[in-house]
């Protein structure tokens, strides 16, 4: 073809193929587009480059390639390093992984924990997955679940007694956590319906309630909690400190929750409710079989969220006092043969927490699809 | 199902299914019951303060504090001041906190959620991974991990990082150049004021201008001039009021200056970034929720590319960024009590830290500090509710 002087003029359907244009498809076509399309997006990719070459190899070499995973103490791992405190000593927190989980709860119990959390995976399984065969015959035993992991995690009725300051680690967080999250829901709602009620004097109970709440930080709740609480029960009555913080972090959030679920409910329409009134239905049983339904599934992305607020404000209660990982983690540092390994004790914390509330945030984005039932078909 | 006629119902079941009288009870029922749990908490405080022999009063906060804050850059304060002088440095260390948290997260936030709209796929990606770790890890871990690089890693006072002979970063804290202050440098002040008002004025002027004729003004530039020219011209006619208060190492720490305690840095960066994360998915959410028929139909009415940003996407973006902006910022103050962890001495710190332990005053103290942040709320959502009210769609 190329010796051949191509003719001008084609009859038609003689033009021989020609290969697509390099510039709009293919990888390089894309990396024109997307990563060099303007001097300003050349100089950006560039310096992106740049910070990801000056980040990655630097961590991987010190979280991986030359961390020490097993020694008995930071100068063995210093020790086995060619340069000393050049990576990561991992081998503080393989020394500690059990202190980190468990806290101080004793060795001999904590078959309970990890009963504890088995039952739990199989508790939150039937909730968070609705295809699951049975799903209604395990309603009893999520429902029962907190009070057997209560009984289970404290003791008695036959068990050895644990107390709560020996509590700590991801287990406390888990504690605090679950407890928040499964009893904040069912209060947050109930406040939501009471502000958006026309009962003036419940409204104006639950509006006192959620902005005073809302507009104090958790941490002086918590204050509240260790300091002042027992002046407001009966004289001699003594009062669990886990459990009080329990308490607040529940209606801390149950707050936050009322907020987004009292959003969902104005988000649907008034013809809902009319439509519900003129069926019959009583006030319950509208919002159980209309309203809520509607409302829930618009507010889920604002629930999560707060769930996720909950689960990384567990970290607070270091402050007062408690073991959490963090807590655990600097009393950890404390300790002269492991000093000074801050950075990766905050690594493990947060890689914990990330996987956690990454999860958690990632699920309720799969729910929202699964539940948008399209009215823009 | 046979319907039980009216009549025949007894009174009390006919008062339960009137709903008007339904309601009353119900009320009744709830207020008489909250009503009496309060009496109750009310009358165990009495008992139970009576029984240890303390008196509930605020008395103390006249009498010496007797411990030392290390970082007050605005009020004086002595171990032998009060403890109301104490709550006072506390509460205006909350509000330099709170203050410049929410402008640097404002500044960084808005930037990475513009960046995660860019199509450049690179930035877009390694911003998303940047705010996915940040934010799905408590503040309080980012707080003490800052605090920790700050205090650790960073050199001491007598090797310092020296930035131009005038600032250095040292473990601890940032010495920068303090301002000083001399005669006319009050009017300075008022000028700039006067020139901010008149910039404002002339805005409002050149948009009646424009609504009236069309005519168009470089409103930004003009306003640039009249406030930089006014104050530039002030500055120097007054004889430049101002001079630099350089830090100097002197024995083992640097003198004068102004002095960026680690506490400050390390709680001022780590919110600052943590909250950014937020703002920035709020921004993109905001700009992404105006749709793009509006853009096309300014480019149709021949509006150039970033006259259409200001007069049609931000104008309706903002309305949807606003109201969620206001909750981070109330979540950045309240997240500012945090402080207490690392030593940075707030409101929680000062009053209801060590004073509490001093005088053991819990209700008093305890009261103080939940009444200061429940005041910082309302004032901050008070304030962003009659913005949100004046950018609201004027709907006939």
């Amino acid at each position: 073809m190329a010796e051949s002087a191509p003719p001008s003029r084609y009859a038609p359907g003689t033009h021989p193929d020609l290969p697509p244009p390099v510039r709009t498809t293919g990888p390089i076509a894309w990396a024109h587009q997307n990563l060099f399309s303007s001097p300003l997006n050349i100089f950006l990719t560039l310096a992106g480059l740049w910070l990801l070459y000056s980040i990655i190899p630097p961590l991987v070499e010190w979280a991986f390639i030359k961390s020490v995973w097993s020694a008995a103490s930071r100068a063995e791992c210093w020790d086995r390093m060619e340069v000393a405190e050049e990576a990561a000593c991992w081998a503080f927190i393989n020394r500690r992984f059990e202190f980190f989980v468990y806290g101080f709860y004793p060795e001999a119990e904590r078959w309970r924990v990890n009963l504890c959390f088995v039952m739990m995976i199989l508790a939150i399984f039937p909730v968070l997955y609705d295809r699951m065969p049975g799903r209604r015959h395990w309603f009893w035993y999520v429902a029962a679940f907190p009070f057997l992991a209560g009984w289970l995690l404290v003791g008695g009725f036959g068990l050895a007694p644990v107390g709560t300051d020996d509590f700590g680690g991801f287990m406390l967080t888990l504690v605090i956590g679950v407890t928040g999250i499964s009893f904040s829901l069912p209060i947050g709602i109930a406040l939501a319906l009471g502000r958006t009620s026309d009962l003036p004097v419940l409204r104006m109970l639950c509006v006192l309630f959620i902005e005073f709440i809302r507009g104090v930080p958790l941490i002086a709740l918590l204050f509240v909690a260790s300091t002042m609480l027992n002046y407001f029960l009966p004289p001699g009555t003594t009062f669990d400190l886990l459990m009080r913080v329990l308490i607040m972090v529940t209606l801390f959030s149950s707050a936050y929750i009322a907020e987004v679920v009292r959003g969902g409910l104005q988000g649907i329409p008034k013809g809902q409710v009319e439509a519900a009134d003129s069926l019959g239905l009583s006030y319950w049983k509208a919002q159980r079989l209309i309203i809520l339904p509607q409302a829930l599934k618009i507010s889920i992305p604002g629930i999560v969220n707060t769930f996720i607020g909950l689960y990384k404000d567990t970290t607070l209660v270091l402050i007062i006092g408690l073991l959490d990982p963090l807590g655990i983690g600097r009393s950890s540092l404390a300790d002269s043969a492991w000093a000074g390994l801050a950075r990766e004790m905050y690594l493990f914390i947060a890689v914990f927490f990330f996987l956690c509330c990454f999860g958690m945030s990632r699920y309720s984005l799969y729910l929202e699809r699964k539940l948008d039932t399209g009215y823009g078909r | 199902m046979a319907a039980v006629p009216i009549e025949s119902r007894s009174a009390l079941s006919r008062l339960w299914n009137n709903q008007e009288t339904r309601s009353l009870i119900l009320q009744t029922v709830t207020l008489v019951v909250v009503l009496t749990l309060v009496g109750l908490v009310l009358r165990n405080v009495a008992i139970n303060l009576e029984a240890i022999g303390k008196e509930f009063s605020f008395d103390f906060l006249n009498q010496p504090a007797s411990y030392d804050i290390t970082f007050s850059p605005f009020i004086e304060y002595s171990s032998r001041d009060t403890h109301l002088r104490a709550y006072a440095v506390g509460f205006q260390n909350t509000l330099l906190v709170a203050v410049c948290g929410i402008v640097a997260a404002t500044v960084l936030g808005v930037t990475m959620g513009i960046l995660r709209l860019s199509r450049n796929w690179l930035i877009n990606r390694m911003v998303y991974v940047f705010l996915e770790f940040t934010r799905n890890v408590p503040v309080l871990l980012h707080i003490l991990l800052v605090h920790g690089i700050i205090v650790t890693t960073l050199p001491p006072p007598r090797g310092a990082i020296d930035v131009g002979g005038t600032a250095f970063v040292s473990n601890r804290g940032f010495y920068v150049p303090a301002p000083v202050f001399e005669d006319g440098a009050g009017i300075v002040g008022l000028v700039l004021v006067a020139a901010i008002v008149a910039a404002l004025l002339f805005r409002r002027w050149a948009k009646r201008v424009q609504v009236e004729t069309g005519r168009i003004y470089p409103v930004f530039w003009i306003c640039a001039a009249i406030i930089a020219g006014a104050t530039a011209l002030a500055f120097l006619l007054t004889g430049t009021p101002l001079a630099w208060e350089v830090p100097e190492l002197k024995g083992f720490n640097f003198q004068g200056g102004m002095a960026l305690k680690p506490e400050f840095l390390a709680l001022w960066l780590a919110l600052s970034y943590y909250t950014s994360c937020f703002i920035a998915e709020i921004v993109r959410a905001g700009i992404l929720a105006v749709s793009h028929g509006q853009t096309e139909a300014s480019f149709a009415l021949g509006l150039r590319p970033n006259r259409t940003l200001q007069l049609v996407i931000l104008p309706q973006a903002l309305r949807i960024i606003v109201p969620p902006l206001v909750s981070q910022y109330l979540n950045l103050t309240k997240n500012s009590s945090l402080a207490i962890a690392i030593g940075y001495m707030d409101v929680v710190a000062t009053i209801g830290g060590i004073s509490l332990m001093q005088t053991g005053k819990e209700m008093e103290t305890m009261i103080i500090v939940l009444g200061t942040y429940l005041v910082l709320s309302l004032i901050i959502s008070a304030f962003m509710n009659w913005y949100n009210r004046s950018i609201r769609y004027k709907e006939r």
